[in-house]
């Protein structure tokens, strides 16, 4: 969907980003990832080109960017920034139809789908439609600026580190919510974030980058489980292994096989050793499950579907062994 | 040209306005600067108060100075102060009050409240915080305040010669009453002169007062911000 | 008391048909040099706001701040001085008073205007131009108006000068009653031009109501 080729910026004599290269299926969401100064806000930004490329390729659907106008372009992408950038003398409504308006399109149309979009982020178009930014949380206005990125719904969409400005229990929500809304509308994102745990849990494809160079590209868990540098593997954390476990899903390690002190489970599991043994179901997340057998001191859990069957075991043992599963051993 | 050979020639008699001129001026700002500071600061902490005051002061600088005087002068002179010098500094310092006053009480305002908890926190009285932390950071925006009431007076004092308090303003009058353009030019030169000298010298002190600290207040222009409301 | 009243209120009525021939001749003064200083002064006001014009604008914001501090009466005896007695040298002198605060705020109002807001217009496919009409403009409304109010202010508050300078206007009731010691006539003269003085504040604060976006008000108060 979109194809990156040896793209390089130089700014006078500093060199920003250099040969930068990969590639982004569509409905992906790829995270650039590095420490302040890396390249990857340059990057992202010669992909809508506010920034422009000293020399590269980019392409997106087939098509190379650079035959298209700048103002076409950016107009066929959505942007998100840090600070949101809801224009204060417009309200909710104007805002989102921005570039609606902006292309022509009917303005009924535009409205209405305004109103639909303020639901997919969740937020009830009756109360909101009307409201100035400045009546807003930054939660609030943050999915507003979501919503209009997809205003004039383009195939992909941009952004530059948009919840650093949200306390971190809000980061969480909202991190899950756009995961949702991602889903929902299958759009490609390229998103930038210096944070680690940000990166593991949104991405799909993740780009790292130091001096302007990619490290390594890959899924989440190639950089956690086979880390391609030191600089890779002292970024991803000390504890990048544990890290991966965010990644995990107890269905992943679903085991058949009964500890020993608990044989012939079938049917429900209502009223046998329910109250003695953790109970979890198989999308639950294998971090949360480790804390609480440690923090319970059981070796294992049953796991139930989401009509309380029955389905298998989870095994403390299994779970240890499925963390160090297919990686490159530190040598450090 | 005339008009530099008619001023070396007077420059007694220019110096003499110019005396004339500076001196309500500064009676006036010095005593707007007592009233207004004092007023700024009191009323900075009281909202409601603080709106009445500024919009009536922003009433009383919307009447234009000329019918301030045509007003003032058949009420003072049933006390005998109808023409002269004093209707001249009353409605000087009148104007002076605006400027300063919004200026002190915004100042004070703006303040980072996170300074003033901390004033209070280390056990201040508001005497002293107001003494020792508020009018120290205030003292730039008040300066910009009295700066603008004196270039405002200069201006107003000119006219004041109309009402017989002297200054440069009669060599303009003279001027358009002989048809005599170097008497005119004269005037209006030497008072614009002065006006602007006078804006860069409080400008100059306002920047040497400002603590070192809070330079960035300045905008690309070179100056502080003034409030305009 | 009830007895002066009564004698400024008949004195009032006597000079009702100079009151009036002498407004619509101050008002004729104070809108053209108004008017045309406001239109000028406002793209002059953007331009020195635009980055490219960075240096420029330095140069020509120090040569307008001096010009604010020069005293009006100088201001129309220069007028005078060039192109002789006359409404014309009023209405000059009138626009250079009111053109430089319009020109000032319109700058500093445009550059206030936070640059985050400006950049995710441009990353939306904003061309400068409608940046600057959709975004810019109406951010830095509230200052520009407080610029046009006080150039305003300053305007009609000078105006009674143009009767010095052979413009006529209501200042020939306020300086002709100073000379001939006429209270009746300076009262009138003085009233009349104080309470159009407030007139025309009210009449740009309501404006300016209107004009600015409610979202910046709620803003504003915030």
């Amino acid at each position: 969907m979109i194809q990156i080729e040896n793209l390089n910026k130089q700014f006078g004599a500093v060199t920003a980003v250099e040969d930068v290269s990969f590639n982004v299926e569509e409905g992906q969401i790829c995270v650039l990832l590095g420490p302040s100064g890396c390249g990857k806000t340059t990057t992202l930004k010669m992909i809508n080109r506010l920034i422009t490329p000293t020399s590269g390729t980019i392409r997106i659907n087939g098509r190379d960017t650079s035959e298209l106008d700048s103002v076409t372009l950016k107009r066929s992408i959505g942007y998100v920034i840090q600070q949101v950038g809801l224009f204060p003398n417009m309200t909710v409504e104007e805002n989102i139809c921005v570039v609606p308006d902006l292309l022509g399109w009917d303005k009924s149309k535009s409205r209405k789908r305004a109103g639909e979009l303020l639901e997919v982020v969740a937020l009830d178009p009756a109360k909101f439609l009307k409201r100035y930014p400045c009546e807003l949380s930054g939660g609030q206005q943050q999915r507003i600026g979501v919503a209009r990125a997809l205003a004039a719904d383009p195939p992909v969409m941009l952004m530059d580190e948009p919840f650093g400005a949200i306390d971190p229990i809000n980061r969480e929500v909202i991190q899950d919510e756009f995961r949702r809304i991602q889903r929902l509308v299958n759009k490609t994102v390229l998103f930038v974030s210096h944070d680690i745990d940000e990166a593991v849990k949104m991405a799909d494809c993740v780009a790292l980058f130091h001096n302007g160079k990619i490290q390594q590209f890959g899924s989440s868990d190639d950089l956690l489980a086979r880390p391609n540098s030191e600089f890779v593997a002292n970024f991803m954390g000390g504890d990048r292994i544990m890290k991966r476990l965010r990644l995990l899903r107890a269905a992943d390690v679903l085991s058949k096989i009964a500890p020993r002190q608990h044989m012939q489970i079938v049917g429900s599991s209502s009223g046998i050793a329910a109250h003695s043994h953790l109970i979890v179901k198989p999308g639950d997340d294998l971090r949360q499950v480790l804390s609480q057998l440690l923090g319970r001191g059981q070796d294992w859990a049953l796991c139930n579907d989401c009509d309380g069957r029955f389905i298998g075991y989870v095994h403390q043992a299994d779970i240890l062994a499925r963390l160090v599963q297919n990686i490159t051993p530190a040598v450090h | 040209m005339e008009t530099l050979r008619f001023i070396q020639e007077n420059g007694g008699l220019i110096s003499l306005l110019l005396g004339q001129h500076l001196l309500i001026v500064a009676i006036a700002v010095g005593l707007a600067i007592l009233t207004g500071v004092s007023v700024g600061v009191a009323i900075s902490q009281h909202p409601r108060t603080r709106r009445w005051v500024l919009a009536f002061a922003a009433v009383l600088m919307t009447i234009p100075s000329a019918a301030l005087f045509g007003l003032m002068i058949p009420v003072l002179s049933q006390i005998g102060y109808g023409i002269g010098v004093v209707p001249a500094v009353i409605a000087l310092f009148l104007y002076a009050q605006l400027p300063i006053i919004r200026n002190t009480t915004t100042a004070i305002s703006n303040i980072d409240p996170a300074l003033r908890e901390a004033a209070i926190g280390m056990g201040m009285s508001t005497g002293q915080r107001l003494r020792k932390v508020e009018l120290p950071v205030a003292v730039p925006l008040i300066m910009a305040g009295v700066r603008m009431a004196t270039v405002i007076n200069i201006g107003i004092a000119a006219i004041a010669a109309y009402i017989g308090a002297g200054g440069l303003g009669s060599l303009i009058i003279r001027g358009i009453a002989q048809s005599d353009t170097r008497q005119l030019l004269a005037g209006a030169i030497v008072i614009s002169v002065i006006a602007i000298a006078a804006d860069y010298a409080l400008y100059g002190l306002q920047r040497l007062l400002t603590p070192n600290g809070l330079n960035k207040n300045k905008l690309a222009t070179g100056r502080m911000k003034e409030v305009t409301t | 008391m009830a007895d002066s009243l009564n004698r400024f209120w008949q004195e009032l009525q006597f000079y009702w048909g100079d009151i009036s021939y002498l407004t619509v001749q101050h008002l004729q003064i104070v809108a053209v040099s108004g008017v045309l200083a406001i239109a000028i002064a406002l793209p002059l006001g953007v331009w020195m706001s635009r980055p490219a014009n960075q240096r420029y604008a330095m140069a020509s914001m120090q040569v307008l701040n001096v010009g604010q501090a020069i005293p009006k009466l100088a201001l129309l005896a220069l007028a005078m001085s060039l192109i002789g007695v006359g409404s014309g040298a009023a209405i000059i002198g009138l626009f250079v008073a009111t053109l430089l605060p319009v020109a000032v705020n319109t700058c500093e109002g445009l550059r206030a205007v936070p640059q985050h807001l400006v950049e995710a217009a441009e990353a939306m496919g904003m061309t400068p131009r409608e940046t600057l009409w959709k975004v810019e403009i109406p951010n830095a409304l509230n200052v520009i108006f407080a610029g046009i109010r006080t150039a305003l202010a300053i305007n009609v508050g000078t105006a009674p000068l143009a009767f010095l300078v052979g413009g006529g206007g209501l200042g020939e009731l306020i300086f002709t009653g100073i000379d001939l010691n006429d209270f009746g006539m300076m009262l009138a003269g003085a009233v009349a031009t104080a309470l159009l003085a407030i007139a025309v504040d009210l009449g740009c604060g309501v404006i300016q109501h209107i004009a600015v976006s409610r979202g910046l008000r709620m803003a504003g108060r915030q």
